[in-house]
């Protein structure tokens, strides 16, 4: 269709162009056709083993790199990226048209990057397009937020870029392969990885950012970022001990999260990190069953996390909230969401027959097999808190529950399209794994069909509904009350603000000295960067502040790698 | 909205909600008969008690929202805790 070596992106970022001059049908057929000719490129043309580079300042950036692991991340991208474009179709928001583009295309750069200076300006382009998804919502909680999100992402990729750099140093290397924890480079890009794939207590932008954008922007939000970081850390890291720990904490803690969370795209955001769990967990393990479970489990996840965040996108298109303690009932206004929302809840849950059943269990299988049985445990744990929130919690305050009174119309036809899409291949998926199996990296041995493993995984998800039922009746059950529930964030959000504050209106002459030189060195910092003349240059002006550190940081990149080569 | 309810709809009849709920419980007991019938293909030596998944996945259950309950009173704050003094 097109030449071979064209890098995946570069219809994205066209597109992205496209849409600037174009209104109505022809909108909307771009955005709709890039995707599609897109992944039908990637499908027909592209084979692995492709390398295509460009030269800047006698520095070769490779622009595109394929081998199996990042081609399977590239389908699901497309994948992905049609559906939530068609989930959005309905929005005459070009801000967010041009920034959904501009994202998936990044994505897609990302994974495709064959070096670490590829990947670090694409790493920093995921979170400068991704944040007008976040504005978008035009709220102040959601531009504050947003601002949070902003300044976590890009000092992800300042780590990602030290990381290279250093990392430059002691191999003399800067391509994007096996990196490992052997010096502080590898540390440092462990750092970054992390951020974006939501590590425990690096996780807060995710569950501060995702609930407050806007009903479509979360659908894209909930499937770039975290796989991008997932695909990183499986070509930088895997069978680093480390991240088997990590993917079991991130397993575990949002679970009992998520059964506090009143808001329920809050909810399925502490159910995203849940879920790279798993696939960080695989990681870890690092072998061929277990790398291949984490790339299958992305690939699944991608499109269930996807369906449920559509479904609570168009309850919140239709009735205007996504707070349990407002919602219940909705199944009678809005059945055919509701039935969509169940397919993606029994995916999520890994219910034989849907896609996270067939995933999931690669990773299960591939703990056991390394003797991590203590680890396996704590797994199935969390998959019965996967139940709780994801296959129960979120189908039953939002469709059912007490009737809250709330009647509204069917989400409309695009937002169902689109969500009926993710939920036949969430069946197909799980129904015919072979088709997945045959596109992973590695050869697949495993069959997850076999009658002890449906059997034990059904005792496992109906026996904890059997729980909610009891507890429901017996009223144990608590109510869902509104509510906000502290994080990690509170010690940025609250406590250290808190400190600066009380320092500063205290009798303590010295604290209030310490305190007033510290807001006024930050005013001074921050009047400096105002004034300075990159500034003046009208880049930070029209632009987010964002785009200010992006170039500040590839102009730095640049000068250094200009003396590394030197 | 506040006019009276003209459709029944599946679950306003109290009837249909026992009928789902004593389906689960049909099912569940299905599902513990058949450890006893089906041969299972041990991988993990917990495994062989009967019942083993079952009962682990009800305890999970029970152990993950109880435990939910007891931070709730360490979490949770008012809704506007972030929105005001920043």
């Amino acid at each position: 269709m097109w030449m071979n070596n064209l890098p995946p992106f570069a219809p994205f970022f066209i597109a992205a162009l496209l849409v600037l001059i174009t209104r109505g049908q022809l909108r909307n057929l771009i955005v709709l056709a890039t995707p599609v000719l897109g992944g039908l490129h990637l499908w027909l043309d592209v084979s692995p083993g492709i390398i295509s580079a460009v030269s800047i300042m006698q520095y070769e950036l490779v622009l595109m790199r394929t081998d199996q692991l990042s081609l399977v991340f590239g389908y699901i991208f497309h994948i992905a990226a049609f559906i939530a474009a068609l989930f959005a179709l309905h929005v005459r928001d070009t801000t967010q048209t041009v920034s959904s583009l501009l994202y998936a295309g990044s994505a897609m750069g990302a994974v495709f990057a064959g070096d670490l200076i590829t990947l670090f300006i694409f790493w920093e382009l995921l979170a400068i397009s991704s944040v007008p998804l976040v504005w978008a919502r035009r709220t102040e909680r959601a531009i504050r937020s947003g601002m949070r999100y902003l300044i976590i992402q890009v000092s992800s990729g300042m780590l990602l870029l030290a990381g290279a750099l250093v990392h430059y140093y002691q191999t003399g290397s800067l391509a994007f392969d096996f990196i490992g924890l052997e010096g502080p480079g590898g540390w440092l890009i462990l750092l970054a990885f992390g951020i974006k794939c939501a590590f425990p207590l690096l996780h807060t932008w995710l569950i501060d950012a995702y609930p407050e954008a806007t009903a479509t922007g979360t659908v894209f939000l909930s499937v770039f970022t975290t796989k991008v970081a997932v695909y990183a850390l499986a070509r930088g890291f895997p069978g680093t001990e480390l991240l088997i720990y990590i993917g079991v904490v991130m397993t575990c803690f949002p679970i009992f999260y998520a059964v506090l969370e009143n808001d329920l795209r809050r909810v399925l955001a502490y159910s995203l990190i849940n879920q790279l769990g798993f696939m960080v967990c695989g990681i870890g393990i690092g072998t061929a069953l277990a790398l291949n479970g984490t790339v299958a489990h992305a690939f699944s996840h991608i499109l269930y996390k996807a369906l449920l965040f559509m479904s609570m996108g168009a309850v919140l298109h239709r009735a205007g909230t996504i707070k349990c303690s407002d919602l219940g009932g909705l199944y009678k206004s809005m059945p055919k969401t509701t039935v969509l929302c169940i397919i993606g809840a029994l995916s999520i849950s890994a219910f034989p027959l849907f896609s996270g059943f067939v995933s999931k269990s690669l990773i299960l299988a591939a703990m056991i097999q390394e003797g991590h049985e203590y680890l396996w445990l704590a797994l199935l744990f969390a998959s019965a808190g996967v139940l709780h929130h994801a296959g129960i919690k979120v189908p039953f305050y939002a469709f059912f529950a007490d009737d809250s009174g709330i009647r509204t119309r069917e989400a409309p036809g695009n937002m169902l399209i689109a969500m009926g899409i993710a939920a036949v291949l969430c069946i197909l998926i799980g129904s015919q794994p072979q088709l997945l199996y045959a596109i992973l990296p590695w050869p697949v041995e495993y069959w997850p069909y076999t009658t002890t493993h449906v059997l034990s995984q059904l005792q496992l998800l109906l026996f904890a509904a059997l729980a909610f039922v009891w507890m429901t009746k017996q009223g144990i059950h608590p109510e869902e009350v509104p509510s906000v529930y502290i994080d990690a964030d509170w010690v940025y959000r609250k406590f250290m603000p808190g400190i600066v504050h009380t320092a500063y209106y205290s009798s303590c002459g010295v604290c209030k000295t310490v305190a007033g030189t510290f807001h006024r060195t930050l005013n001074n910092t921050i009047n400096t960067i105002l004034n300075s003349r990159l500034v003046r240059f009208n880049l930070a002006a029209n632009w987010p502040t964002g785009s200010m550190v992006f170039w500040i940081a590839i102009i730095l990149g640049f000068f250094l790698l200009a003396d590394a080569f030197h | 909205m506040n006019q009276p309810e003209q459709k029944k709809y599946l679950f306003d009849n109290p009837r249909n909600v026992s009928l789902a709920v004593r389906g689960l419980y049909l099912v569940c007991i299905v599902l513990i008969l058949l450890d006893f019938i089906v041969h299972r293909h041990i991988t993990v030596e917990w495994e062989s008690f009967p019942g083993f998944y079952a009962l682990f996945g009800f305890l999970a259950y029970v152990t993950i929202v109880l435990t939910s309950y007891l931070l709730r009173k360490i979490l949770q704050r008012r809704e506007d805790y972030y929105d005001v003094d920043e």
